[in-house]
């Protein structure tokens, strides 16, 4: 399997102060990696830089994803190609329906807006306006629907089980397989095997908690601690350390530095 | 009565005001042209509309005309006392309901013209009526000055929907002089959009909810361009024991001035009152200044207000970028949402007809 997406080096500056300090990734086709880290150790900063967002800039370093260098294209052009996020604490936007956001999302099957809305539980909130008065669970799960309309090539999601209660969990970690071909229908045209090859695709899930891992596998986990991946291995493991010792471990491996 | 042959821009422009060309599901058209009434029809029982020059001929309407308004207010008003162009009578009777909406449209064809106009509207008592004013010029007109007068008059119980629709040329100067009287169980609800600014307008409608229970909303949708001043506000004086009012404004400046101002006065005991104007500045050519004004004169009055002033959120943008939206389409769609107030009370065919016309107003940025 080939590298899909790729960060070299990059250097990620937000208002003047340097975040981030030369971030090298791999992501092969298929592969889901799960992203740990403290709070404020520029996790959800280096997805924002990713997107091209304005107040995150790349300062050194390249973006490559399927093979073609994306580090300074805006984010529609970004989004064009094949990225998809779940924005951590995506906005408000007054006045504009969920339906008309959906409609614009949904390019290539406007048939799939009611399926996937059933399926997430939104069929009542097409009507209203995005993100205006919804609940944290309501959120993520919106943040989900439209990725399922946009159909990415590779996803982003910063922390998609943050302010979602326990009910709503199971349901998202359900939406996050189907995004990401996971879980699948039988074909009678072909064997599962195939299917499961053709939808997969390719996560870097943000997680300050580590629940959503007990309904997605991921297949590699990262922890991100002074602006540097300091430690790459088995998602599972890294996740049990963290809970039993907390990030003091992580610091020890690192050189001791906070 | 001559018939008016319009041209294929002025129909264009009159579709743009909320002006339905064939009458259809309309209750009655009227159409002023310069100083000429080139249509009055009607379409439903009920229904009263007349040039205001024939209604005053066949009613005394000592009660109803210049009887909110004085001439002596400014010299606009007075303008419109000496030099009456025309305007029209519409009155619903008691208890009827006219369903469909009036139509009435204020068109100036020569250039620099000045057009007087009075307008008396009279629902009566248990009586509904909606009317639609689209007030224009054709398209080759680049000045003149357009002074209205208008009184409205809601009886009890009765409920008034009034929309008006402005698309000005760059030099025109635009004052209309609103005045309302709502009596008890009385629902008056004015629109008040303005898609191409004028020059220079200036409008302060003000209604007084004279009657227990009666209730006024102002709503209204501005878009201020480069050389334009607009300086528009609602008022409202709660009276009477029960009373409710709402004024809602939302201003887009591509570069004019816009002044948003707002006043609530409460003056019987219990009124409740809300004020909300939000302003977006997409040049920084342009002002937005919101003067949102609370006033109470009895106790345990209810009055609040919200005024927000500012440019597109960049957050909003980049969210939408990041769904594969162009920034330009991301902020067309925020601008459209920002514009579409959520009227409460309109025919569905007005609502249609209104969305269009957002959906014209955010191509026209």
């Amino acid at each position: 399997m080939s590298d899909l997406f790729k960060l070299e080096g990059i250097h990620v500056e937000v208002k003047g102060k340097e975040i981030l300090r030369g971030i090298n990734l791999e992501i092969r086709e298929g592969e889901v990696h799960a992203l740990f880290g403290p709070n404020g150790s520029g996790k959800t900063s280096l997805i924002n830089a990713i997107f091209g967002f304005e107040n995150y800039k790349i300062t050194k370093g390249r973006v490559i994803f399927q093979g073609e260098e994306i580090t300074h294209l805006p984010p529609y052009e970004k989004a064009k190609r094949g990225l998809g996020i779940s924005f951590q604490r995506p906005p408000a936007i007054k006045g504009v329906k969920l339906l008309s956001l959906a409609r614009l999302c949904a390019k290539k099957d406007g048939l799939l807006i009611e399926e996937y809305a059933k399926k997430l539980n939104l069929l009542s909130h097409l009507e209203r306006e995005v993100n205006v008065g919804f609940s944290g669970g309501e959120m993520k799960r919106l943040e989900l629907f439209l990725l399922l309309l946009q159909d990415p090539v590779m996803v982003f999601l910063d922390e998609p089980e943050s302010g979602v209660d326990l009910e709503n969990i199971a349901l998202i970690g359900q939406a996050i397989n189907r995004l990401l071909g996971r879980k699948v229908e039988p074909d009678p045209e072909k064997p599962i095997k195939k299917v499961l090859k053709e939808k997969r695709k390719s996560a870097l899930i943000i997680t300050h908690t580590g629940h959503i891992l007990d309904y997605v596998e991921a297949d590699l986990g990262h922890v991100l601690l002074g602006g540097r991946i300091v430690c790459s291995g088995n998602p599972r493991e890294i996740l049990h350390t963290i809970k039993e010792h907390g990030y003091e471990e992580c610091y020890r491996c690192f050189g001791g530095r906070k | 009565m001559r018939e008016l042959k319009l041209t294929e821009d002025e129909k264009k422009r009159l579709l743009m005001t909320g002006i339905d060309l064939e009458g259809k599901d309309r209750a009655g058209s009227f159409f002023l042209c310069d100083q000429e009434v080139s249509q009055c029809t009607i379409n439903q029982d009920g229904l009263e509309l007349l040039p205001i020059q024939m209604a005053l001929e066949k009613y005394d309407l000592k009660d109803y005309y210049w009887k909110l308004l004085q001439p002596e207010k400014d010299p606009f008003t007075k303008r419109a006392e000496e030099h009456l162009e025309g305007g029209y009578f519409i009155r619903a009777l008691p208890e009827a309901k006219v369903t469909f909406p009036v139509q009435a449209c204020l068109f100036i064809r020569m250039d620099q013209f000045t057009q007087d106009i009075h307008n008396i509207i009279i629902a009566e008592e248990g009586s509904e009526l909606h009317i639609i004013t689209g007030c224009s010029t054709s398209p080759h007109v680049r000045s003149g000055l357009h002074v209205g007068v208008s009184e409205f008059y809601v009886k009890k119980g009765a409920k008034l929907i009034f929309t008006m629709i402005h698309t000005w040329p760059e030099e025109m100067v635009v004052r209309p002089r609103t005045m309302v009287l709502v009596e008890d169980e009385g629902v008056f609800i004015s629109n008040y959009i303005s898609l191409l600014p004028a020059k220079d307008i200036q409008a302060y409608p003000t209604a007084i909810l004279q009657g227990k229970n009666s209730v006024a909303t102002f709503q209204s949708v501005l878009l201020g361009r480069k050389g334009s001043l607009m300086d528009l506000g609602s008022r409202v004086i709660l009276r009477a024991e029960g009373a409710k009012a709402e004024i809602v404004s939302r201003s887009v400046s591509t570069g004019g001035t816009i002044i948003a101002r707002g006043h609530l006065v409460g003056e019987a005991k219990g009124v409740k009152g809300h004020l909300e104007c939000r302003g977006l500045l997409l040049s920084s050519e342009g002002v937005i200044h919101a003067i949102p004004e609370l006033e109470a004169r009895a106790e345990e009055v209810e009055m609040s207000h919200e005024a927000a002033v500012g440019k597109i959120a960049r957050e909003e943008l980049e969210y939408l970028m990041a769904r594969g939206l162009t920034e330009e389409e991301a902020t067309s769609l925020i601008i459209k949402g920002f514009l579409t107030l959520e009227i409460k009370g309109l025919p569905p065919a007005l609502k249609e007809q209104l969305d269009a016309l957002y959906e014209e107003m955010g191509k026209a940025l």
